[in-house]
């Protein structure tokens, strides 16, 4: 144990005269380094600093470690443990002490100069001379915008041409598709499990969402917002007499500000003082009155909500009774324009 | 004899003849200030989305074909979703490390478009846009507006509820173009929104080719542009001058200490990518046109686009029945193309106002200019109002204030509080440079003061009278 104690002691002896010898040293060449001067070299020498050197060599070596534990986590770790965040700091702090290591090399380690120099100025000798060379190389020329428009048109064929096949991406300049409608008179309504829907299962208070049946419920025109309201509540634009049987209402669920779902309704807890009910879209929160015909009440939308007819049939299944009032989503160059098919 | 440091300098010099060059560019100088580095973080964070992204799309399945999900994540399970939406969700929770470096990904992103954004602040304020660096920051700009545009389609491939969200706003702001917007979007989509598919396709080849390809093409132009003029400099002492430079070099200097902030860039976004959750896609669920919900906010930087959209009043340019611009024109398309061209055409303005149309290599202080610092700080907190109503669904749940009233209070703040702080900034410079000129005539008076006590002295009179 004793001579543990001493062989420990004596060992701390040692290093310490060797930091002291070390630091001596550095002194000296410190010293021998700025009677020197610069002395041929580019970059003025500066004076060995061990210590720092040591600091850099473990800030590297512990940014290995971390990569090495970076390497072990993968391996031994399974995702359902969740090492996600083990991961990120194990090679952020392989990352990050490299960083240090850097820091602490540019700090101590490298000469930092501060040197000057000229910016960059303008060539006017040069300028000139591409100006004449330009002008010279078209001494043979007698009709220069004839071959400049020549060289223009042929420029912008050619490039017309190479864009050409850009257009089989999709139909050129038709916007028919965006007129069109799955719904037609007689389709049946069905929820999101293609169960179809009975007017009798459509309670007030409550937004449901409806589909086309047999047809694509991802197309934008086909997803309906159905509500029911009081038939006495309901002032709906002329001509819609009928559209709406029971106070059961069908309106496109898409909105025609920006293409989100209308997905909330608001439906007053006390009618007599609060406003409405109304179907509002989360994005921009344009409000849409469902009472008469989805006329925007609050917010951006530019067009009411398209309406769809409907018609209770025999066994009580909501169905299409015609097709939407208008266009279906966001408006474009004239979308009130054009009939939905 | 072999010379371990010049044998391989003479290699590379004699196959290329590139030694002057090469010293030339070894002993470039760069000028010392932090705000310098802004730029540099966005550089370094562009290499860390480039690092992060090859290894995502190693994964990721660029398809709207439906699946159904079986993997670990229980409330998904037996959920039809696309494959795309799949395979993000097991890159998330299926591949060692996928969510790191998913995460990773994301908060580069926004990094890089945050330093981007402070590092426009700091060019501005400081004048640096000046000749002869006006191409320089044009080029910028176009590398602000590309990564937003980055950004988006990176965020819409995942086909996840909120990225569906985003891309039918961004499908209703392209219809919205006048005349060409509507057989645009059937050409892009090949058909209506959401399309049969093909735009998913076309969102990855840009998102993982072109525009990186862009981008990567537009910071060497920006970069070769800054080496060509060099870096421009403060005035901190009489050396600085607009014609003399004073820096450190790339090497030995400068080498190490960029390689560190790099590295440092890159811990920071592993740290943030290991620790922070952000996007987690499989709260949102699949994207389906008819799903929407409350409170949905999108990645930072489109906020203000969000934000435009949401205060701009009901207004159609309908003629007659015809619609000739629809709404979304106005928040989506007109708005930040005002924002582009102010910022674009502003050297030429401000060089047309104040007639200075000399060259600068020393930056202003922003007191310097008080009129360009007061334009730039009502013209910032214009933008971030309209960026802080982007969150207005979130503003009325933190403030308990009705959504319609904060759009009022924001329609009439977006241009009172700009007005305001135009005047007071601008008062704010002047005094500032007010306080300087009385520094510095103290200062005049304290050296002469000495100057005569000592030629007194001198003399061998009393200094005191």
């Amino acid at each position: 144990m004793i001579a543990r104690i001493r062989q420990a002691l004596l060992a701390l002896l040692m290093f310490l005269y060797g930091a002291r010898r070390r630091r001596r040293a550095a002194r000296e060449s410190r010293r021998a380094a700025s009677a020197n001067g610069r002395g041929g070299r580019i970059v003025p020498a500066g004076a060995p600093d061990r210590r720092a050197e040591n600091v850099v060599i473990a800030l590297l070596l512990i940014a290995a470690l971390f990569a090495a534990g970076f390497i072990f986590l993968y391996a031994w770790y399974s995702p359902a443990r969740s090492p996600n965040q083990l991961l990120g700091v194990a090679i952020a702090g392989s990352l990050g002490f490299v960083a240090l290591a850097l820091a602490v090399f540019a700090r101590r380690l490298i000469v930092t100069e501060e040197l000057e120099e000229d910016y960059p100025r303008e060539s006017p000798a040069e300028q000139r001379e591409i100006a004449q060379l330009v002008r010279d190389s078209g001494s043979r020329l007698t009709r220069r915008r004839l071959l400049l428009g020549a060289a223009g048109t042929t420029g912008g064929a050619l490039g017309a041409a190479a864009l050409t096949p850009a257009l089989s991406l999709g139909p050129l300049w038709d916007t028919s598709p965006l007129f069109a409608s799955p719904w037609r008179s007689g389709r049946r309504l069905v929820d999101a499990h293609d169960r179809p829907m009975l007017a009798s299962e459509v309670e007030p208070e409550t937004l449901y969402t409806a589909f086309p049946e047999g047809a694509n419920p991802e197309e934008l025109a086909s997803p309906l917002a159905v509500i029911r309201l009081q038939p006495s509540e309901l002032r709906l634009p002329a001509g819609r007499a009928g559209w709406a049987p029971q106070g059961i209402l069908a309106y496109s669920k898409i909105c025609t500000h920006a293409g989100c779902a209308v997905g909330l309704y608001r439906k007053p807890r006390f009618p007599a003082v609060e406003p409405g009910p109304a179907l509002v879209c989360p994005c921009h929160y344009s409000t849409f009155d469902p009472a008469t015909g989805a006329t925007v009440i609050f917010g951006p939308a530019g067009r009411p909500l398209p309406q769809l007819p409907l018609t209770i049939d025999g066994e009580g299944h909501l169905r299409a009774a015609g097709r939407y009032s208008g266009p279906v989503g966001p408006g474009w160059w004239g979308v009130r324009s054009g009939e939905v098919k | 004899m072999s010379d371990p440091v010049l044998d391989p300098v003479r290699f590379v010099d004699e196959r290329t003849a590139a030694a002057p060059l090469l010293k030339k560019a070894l002993r470039y100088l760069f000028p010392d200030h932090w705000s310098f580095l802004l730029g540099e973080i966005a550089l370094y964070a562009f290499v860390v989305l480039i690092a992060t992204g090859v290894y995502l799309a190693l994964f990721f399945e660029p398809s709207l074909a439906k699946t159904v999900y079986h993997g670990p994540y229980a409330p998904l399970r037996g959920r039809e979703m696309s494959e795309a939406y799949r395979s993000v969700v097991e890159i998330s929770f299926t591949y060692k490390a996928g969510l790191l470096i998913r995460q990773t990904h994301h908060w580069a992103a926004d990094v890089f478009m945050a330093s981007i954004v402070l590092h426009l602040m700091r060019v501005f304020f400081t004048g640096a846009y000046r000749r002869p660096r006006e191409l320089t920051y044009l080029i910028g700009l176009a590398l602000l507006f590309t990564s937003l545009l980055e950004g988006y389609l990176g965020y819409s491939l995942v086909d996840d509820l909120l990225s569906g969200i985003g891309l039918a706003i961004g499908y209703g702001v392209l219809l919205s173009v006048p005349l060409v917007g509507g057989p645009l979007g059937v050409l892009l989509f090949g058909s209506t929104f959401p399309g049969r598919g093909v735009f998913e396709s076309r969102m990855y080849i840009a998102h993982v080719f072109l525009i990186p390809a862009l981008l990567a093409a537009l910071i060497g132009a920006h970069l070769a542009l800054v080496m060509a003029r060099h870096h421009t400099q403060f005035r901190r002492d009489a050396r600085h001058t607009e014609r003399r430079l004073i820096g450190v070099p790339m090497f030995p200097g400068q080498a190490p200490r960029s390689l560190a902030l790099m590295f440092a860039v890159a811990a920071v976004l592993f740290l943030l990518g290991g620790l922070v959750q952000i996007n987690p896609i499989w709260q949102w669920g699949p994207f389906e046109p008819w799903f929407a919900t409350n409170g949905a906010q999108p990645d930072w930087y489109l906020g203000w686009l969000i934000g435009a959209l949401r205060l701009m009043p009901s207004f159609d340019v309908v003629i007659s029945h015809y619609t000739v611009i629809p709404n979304p024109f106005w928040g989506g398309v007109a708005f930040p193309l005002v924002v582009l061209l102010v910022l674009a055409a502003f050297p030429w303005v401000e060089r047309r106002l104040t007639g200075d149309r000399r060259a600068h290599n020393l930056l202003d202080r922003p007191r310097d200019a008080p009129n360009r610092t007061a334009f730039g700080v009502a013209f910032a907190s214009f933008i971030f109002l309209v960026f802080a109503f982007g969150a207005a669904d979130r503003l009325y749940v933190l403030f308990d204030t009705s959504y319609e009233t904060l759009l009022t209070i924001f329609r009439i703040a977006i241009w009172v509080v700009p007005a305001i702080l135009f005047v007071l900034t601008r008062r704010l410079c002047r005094e500032l440079r007010e306080d300087d000129r009385i520094e510095e005539d103290r200062e005049a008076a304290i050296t002469e003061a000495a100057e005569q006590e000592e030629r007194l002295l001198a003399a061998g009179r009393s200094p005191f009278p």
